[in-house]
């Protein structure tokens, strides 16, 4: 009787066929369509033939992913009841050891396929990864809209840089301590910032974004004002140094699957719970016994923890920082990265930052239109994925 | 043995008075609903008894220590929860982790633990799911389980309030209008509910309008008008007040 019901309503996993087939075609018109557009858009900068070979690539990868998504429903829905799902626990991990596996031995063996151009890519992929999954933390699990992340990542960036080249710690001892300075950045912007909300919280954060900036520009003696820090070294580990890019992307690689691991762990403990009954409702989750103050608080710290992990990265890559790095636009461009792959939505976020990264290398091509055609992009997705790109969750008004 | 005490509780909003004095005591496992036209600062009650606003003057009483005024989560470990009377589920979470949050201050394990999945971790989480499942089988949704709570139909978004409060293993439970828009044959369901929590050892207070509900359930009813309690009494004893009439249907000219 229960189980009727729910059905009827349209529960996403327990469609029924003809429901669920009418979907498909729909995505896939839809897809196509966003395909069309894409290459009408591609059209006056590369001629007729790149923009026809970029129709047909993309509407492939569309139609298959919308095909992709079909299988993984049914997949979900062959499962049994409910109850027996959750029971046996298999609902908390759809992606099955033998994938995860093939998917690291495919990671590890980048350097080995890769030109170093595309490895610079992949090393720049994974620390905006880091950053957007951090900053996920914040938008996506807890709804508290940040836009001075950079920041963050900032701090993390010159913490490392002074420790470096002033006091001469090597990487793995400033790690630490960088670490423990950007989550204290966090929590006290967090302490007067959380007595805000919504639109006055974002602008607070807005303005903690261009403070860090603009002390950083001016405090000539301690960050080399606009000049900014040179000479910043690289990892050793094990008396080999991590100069190349194969071996930084090693480093690289480690960060971002901890930061993945420990990230999803989390969301899917009590701490996540709390952070994510907080974005739904407030009140709500007050009155069940969450301390709605404390786990904002931690939520702007974890977070800022991972920005602070993708500075130190960033800066022993580059082995240089200025402030130029840490502007709003890159605030905005983490921003993107988290709306475009689905806010909350762990994978979809990897791959948004992934696109976001590697699209406008794709697109380097056509020059200075290539921000025309992603602006384009982005609005696209917004009008007809306003859910983010990979994400199957259904967006509430407040973010649509 | 009095559960719950209020004393001249009273709160202002700015010159309007929404709480007047307001006193009375819930004896432990009854069932007690507060009435009252609208406006009559029911859900101010409420919200007064669970931290959500800060009463201006008089006291709360929770097993003879005081409650008044402490923040809404240090409120719920004493042992009080409630529902909403404009449902305020997690929407986009499933029904079970619906359940699951509300068990988050039962739930002990750090951010260690969590990260290196520990053992304690992983029992506790198996722990609060079977619980979990237990809550909603107490007000039949353990079907809807793994559904997003926006898919389940109005009737048993209510009960899935009712069970996330619950899950909070609280003494005295608060329901905000739990029957509000449903037809006579789901009010019946939620009052069997209710009686289930008794037997449970629930003191219940609610909020209602629907009549049929309140003379069948209650022991003891406190109506309020314009944030005055102008009765207390069994239901027969509310039934025939003249003030709760004349705050009903208003005075006769010729009285």
């Amino acid at each position: 009787m229960k189980n009727e019901e729910s059905k009827v309503t349209g529960g996403n996993r327990t469609h029924k066929d003809e429901n669920s087939s009418l979907d498909t075609r729909h995505s896939l018109l839809r897809s196509l369509f966003i395909a069309l557009w894409l290459s009408i858009l591609f059209l006056p900068f590369k001629g007729l033939l790149p923009s026809l070979i970029l129709f047909v690539v993309l509407s492939l990868t569309m139609t298959s992913l919308v095909f992709l998504r079909g299988y993984a429903r049914t997949l979900i829905g062959k499962g049994g009841l409910a109850i027996e799902r959750i029971r046996s626990k298999k609902v908390f991990r759809p992606s099955s050891l033998v994938t995860r596996s093939l998917l690291l031995i495919i990671l590890l063996a980048v350097p080995f396929l890769l030109r170093d151009y595309l490895l610079d890519v992949a090393i720049l992929s994974g620390i905006y990864i880091i950053l957007a999954l951090g900053l996920n933390v914040v938008v996506g699990f807890t709804g508290l809209l940040n836009l001075g992340f950079v920041a963050f990542y900032a701090v993390g960036a010159y913490t490392y840089a002074l420790l470096n080249v002033k006091l001469g710690l090597g990487f793995w001892e400033a790690l630490p301590l960088s670490l423990a300075l950007t989550t204290l950045s966090g929590f006290i912007l967090a302490i007067p910032a959380l007595r805000l909300r919504g639109d006055y919280l974002a602008i607070v954060t807005l303005g903690f974004g261009e403070i860090v900036r603009l002390i950083l520009n001016n405090w000539d003696s301690l960050t080399g004002g606009p000049n900014g820090i040179p000479g910043i070294a690289s990892p050793h580990t094990f008396g080999l140094s991590m100069e190349t890019l194969s071996r930084y992307y090693y480093v690289t690689l480690g960060a971002v699957l901890l930061t993945y691991v420990v990230v999803s762990r989390v969301r899917s403990s009590r701490i996540g719970r709390a952070w994510i009954a907080i974005r739904e409702d407030e009140i709500g989750a007050s009155s069940m016994g969450i301390s709605t103050m404390r786990y904002k608080l931690y939520s702007f710290a974890f977070g800022s923890f991972w920005a602070g992990l993708a500075g130190i990265l960033f800066a022993a890559k580059m082995r240089f920082v200025s402030p130029e790095s840490f502007t709003f636009m890159e605030s905005v461009l983490i921003l993107c990265m988290v709306i475009l792959g689905g806010l909350g939505s762990i994978g979809g976020v990897i791959m948004g930052s992934v696109v976001l990264v590697v699209l406008p290398e794709v697109l380097r091509e056509v020059q200075s239109y290539r921000m025309i055609a992603l602006g384009a992009g982005l609005i696209l997705i917004m009008i007809f994925r306003p859910q983010g790109l990979f994400s199957g969750r259904k967006i509430s008004k407040r973010f649509g | 043995m009095y559960l719950l005490e209020v004393r001249e509780l009273t709160k202002h909003f700015g010159g309007i008075r929404a709480l007047d004095q307001v006193s009375f005591k819930v004896r432990e496992g009854s069932i007690t609903s507060i009435i009252g036209p609208n406006g009559a600062g029911k859900t101010t009650l409420f919200n007064c008894l669970t931290g959500l606003t800060k009463p201006t003057g008089g006291m709360i009483l929770l097993s003879d220590a005081g409650i008044g005024g402490m923040a809404p989560h240090a409120i719920v470990s004493l042992g009080v929860a409630r529902t909403f009377q404009n449902i305020r589920l997690f929407r986009d979470m499933t029904v079970l982790e619906n359940v699951l949050v509300s068990q988050h201050q039962r739930m002990r394990s750090g951010l260690f633990k969590i990260v290196s999945k520990h053992k304690d971790f992983l029992a506790e989480e198996e722990n609060a799911r079977c619980r979990g499942l237990e809550y909603l089988g107490l007000v039949g949704l353990e079907c809807s389980a793994d559904i997003p709570s926006f898919n389940l139909p109005y009737g048993d978004q209510r009960r899935l309030e009712i069970a996330r409060a619950l899950a909070t293993e609280p003494a005295l439970l608060l329901l905000d209008e739990p029957t509000a828009g449903m037809n006579p044959q789901e009010s019946g369901e939620i009052m069997e509910i209710i009686r289930k929590l008794q037997a449970l050892g629930k003191t219940v207070i609610l909020i209602e309008h629907d009549m049929k509900v309140v003379m069948g359930i209650s022991e003891t009813i406190v109506v309020l008008d314009h944030g005055v309690k102008i009765a207390e009494g069994t239901p027969e004893m509310i039934k025939s007040d003249p003030l709760v009439i004349e705050a009903y249907l208003g005075r006769g000219i010729f009285a």
